[in-house]
């Protein structure tokens, strides 16, 4: 560990290779205590109500377990089925001597000043696990909560879907209704084991001032599955983040999927990026992205390195009222017979298909708004009913504050 | 009723319909003929209301009220529809979703598309990879659940494989209330007064006669309305020596 901190120390003032910088020393990370919650249902009002928007149910119906963390303090967490485990990133460092080999493992804890900062000034974060065999097919729902002004909340989570189990997590970050800035800085390391499934749907409910930092590595060892999905509908300072996975065993698949849209005065900076490293491995990026007058950058990076590898990126982009919309999909083919293919297309929306639509009896404004539900209603194979009702709400939700 | 009234229409710079009048009492069918490039969907899309033709003179009444420069789905709310030749693609909205939109919910998409060949694609992203024939399909699956009055038919039989005419065929014959039946409750005579549908169909090929009574053709020519007769009797003129003929009628 302590060599960790003389790695992290050396990034301290490491700027990101993309986002506007950070500066780190204007947000505070003292600790900020609040009480644990036995149930949630004892949540206030307001925060239930922004919990919800990120997926969090708090009756915990159709869900296999909990975490949740406000601020610094986890209030929260549970596992309600067997074969499943879910902590707090520190309870787990010290239960298992063997997680050490997983922490930093993936994301480099020099890769910048945000990693750094989350390895010397680690608040908490989710260790959440399934063990090898088990269907964890309800999902874990977890929450990292905002509510402290000016707060810099680091955590770092970790998840290992082990052999044959099968693991779905819904995680949302939200603020409380009243936060206005504050820095988001989050660690997550995927392990996908052998012929495990493990599908992590996270929904971002940020408000207007908030600069938002993640920063995780997956790895997918053979016939494993990975579904990444983000959601970002809700105004947001300015995000970035560059998602990358591994595919390392044979067969290993990775879809990432992402809606963003992007609000006045925001700046949203994400990508995929998937490296295909043995043989059979197949990879599917899917954005996409609707600016209603904030900056959006959508990026897609395929590395094949293997001959008989499948990989697609595809970027779609809607400006619907000013703003802009960079698509920057790449595709790298290092060896013979890799097969990738990227599609990309940033437009309005056809006033063919309003006036169509209107000829079916909808205002312009019913057209219109059921276009960008369209839109945004990309099919995810592989996930559950439920996530997907999930996913459906969000979009539904921002439809409204979208038009 | 359909009243158009020496109607001009400019698409961009070019004028693409010359003083029209047309007038579609309720029950009447008319097939509109014309080769290519005369104006025949632009004259459809026009009184559908398509912002991009532009109407420069005359007007257009339905059902007594003047429409030329109503909104499309006010239009669409008066009981106008229309199966539109190239319909575009929407993504993420799909047929059901069209047909649900259509009927206001009113009828059951499912049951609908069975009676019209159209189960396989219920789900599938509206015009999204449609052949010729399913888009056609698709078309008039939306118009019955859209149960219009005044019905616009742009080409509805191209691309139609040989299986699927037929079903083409009498669905619009069934929208435009020109089946045959013999009902026992009602002479022939009595069933010809209750009819209320209007249609304006394009046709190239003029299979769509084989299939559907109609009581008027028209020919357009260059954005003029050249010729007004029985329909079969147009149709067998331009089978014969095309065009030519309705030239040398105009002039």
């Amino acid at each position: 560990m302590r060599n960790l901190d003389e790695k992290a120390l050396t990034a301290k003032e490491k700027k990101a290779k993309l986002g506007p910088d950070v500066d780190i020393s204007s947000y505070g990370s003292e600790t900020v205590s609040h009480d644990y919650v036995e149930n949630l249902v004892s949540l206030s009002e307001s925060d239930k109500a922004r919990m919800i928007l990120a997926g969090v149910d708090a009756h915990e119906k159709e869900r296999s377990g909990t975490f949740i963390q406000k601020d610094t303090a986890v209030i929260h967490s549970r596992s309600k089925q067997e074969g499943l485990e879910v902590m707090s990133i520190k309870e787990a460092l010290e239960k298992y001597d063997w997680l050490e080999e997983y922490y930093w493992n993936l994301v480099s804890v020099e890769t910048d000043k945000y990693t750094s900062l989350a390895q010397l000034d680690l608040q908490n974060g989710y260790f959440i696990r399934s063990l090898p065999g088990s269907k964890v097919t309800n999902p874990v729902q977890s929450c990292l909560y905002l509510a402290k002004e000016n707060l810099s909340q680091n955590v770092h989570n970790i998840i290992i879907a082990e052999e044959d189990s099968e693991l779905h997590i819904i995680t949302g970050c939200a603020t409380s209704e009243h936060l206005q800035r504050a820095l988001h800085v989050g660690i997550s390391e995927f392990y996908v084991k052998k012929n495990a499934k493990l599908s992590f749907t996270m929904i971002h409910n940020w408000s207007e001032q908030v600069m938002v930092r993640p920063r995780s590595v997956g790895r997918v060892e053979e016939g494993g599955l990975f579904l990444n999905n983000y959601i970002c509908m809700k105004p947001v300072k300015s995000l970035q983040m560059y998602p990358t996975t591994h595919l390392v065993g044979k067969g290993a698949v990775s879809r990432f999927y992402s809606l963003l849209v992007g609000s006045p005065g925001g700046e949203i900076d994400v990508g995929g990026r998937v490296l295909l490293e043995a043989e059979e491995t197949r990879a599917e990026i899917v954005s996409r992205a609707i600016t209603n007058g904030g900056k959006i950058i959508a990026r897609g990076d395929l590395i094949g390195e293997i001959p008989g590898i499948k990989a697609h990126l595809e970027c779609r982009g809607l400006i619907l009222n000013g703003g802009n919309i960079h698509a920057i999909p790449e595709l790298q083919g290092n060896i013979d017979g890799v097969e990738m293919s990227h599609e990309a297309a940033v437009g309005k929306i056809a006033q063919e298909e309003i006036l169509y639509l209107m000829s079916r009896g909808l205002s312009e404004d019913e057209a219109t708004s059921t276009i960008v539900r369209g839109f945004l209603s990309v099919d995810i194979p592989g996930l559950p009913p439920g996530l997907k009702a999930e996913i459906d709400r969000a979009v539904e939700q921002s439809d409204k504050e979208v038009m | 009723m359909l009243h158009i009234e020496d109607l001009q229409v400019k698409l961009g710079d070019k004028e693409i319909l010359k003083h029209i009048d047309l007038e579609i009492n309720p029950g009447e069918t008319h097939i509109l003929f014309g080769p290519n490039g005369s104006g025949k969907t632009s004259l459809l899309m026009t009184i559908m209301g398509y912002p991009q033709y532009k109407v420069t003179g005359g007007k257009i009444f339905f059902k007594g009220e003047d429409i030329t420069h109503m909104p499309v789905n006010e239009r669409a709310k008066m009981g106008i529809g229309m199966s539109y030749q190239r319909p575009p693609t929407i993504h993420g909205v799909r047929t059901r979703q069209m047909v649900e939109i259509c009927a206001k919910n009113k009828v059951d998409p499912e049951a609908l598309a069975a009676e019209l060949n159209c189960s396989e694609f219920l789900e599938r992203d509206i015009n999204a990879g449609f052949s010729g024939g399913e888009i056609k399909r698709s078309e008039l699956l939306q118009l019955t659940a859209q149960d219009s009055d005044l019905l616009l038919f742009d080409e509805p039989e191209s691309g139609v494989d040989l299986e699927n005419i037929v079903l083409i065929g009498n669905t619009i014959s069934h929208l435009l209330q020109r089946d045959f039946k013999i009902d026992p409750e009602k002479t022939q005579k009595e069933r010809l007064k209750e009819r209320t549908k209007m249609g304006l169909i394009i046709t190239h090929t003029g299979f769509i006669l084989d299939y559907l009574t109609a009581d008027k053709g028209q020919v357009l020519y260059n954005g003029v309305l050249v010729c007004a007769s029985n329909p079969r009797e147009i149709f067998r003129t331009i089978s014969k020596v095309g065009y030519e003929e309705c030239i040398r009628c105009a002039i």
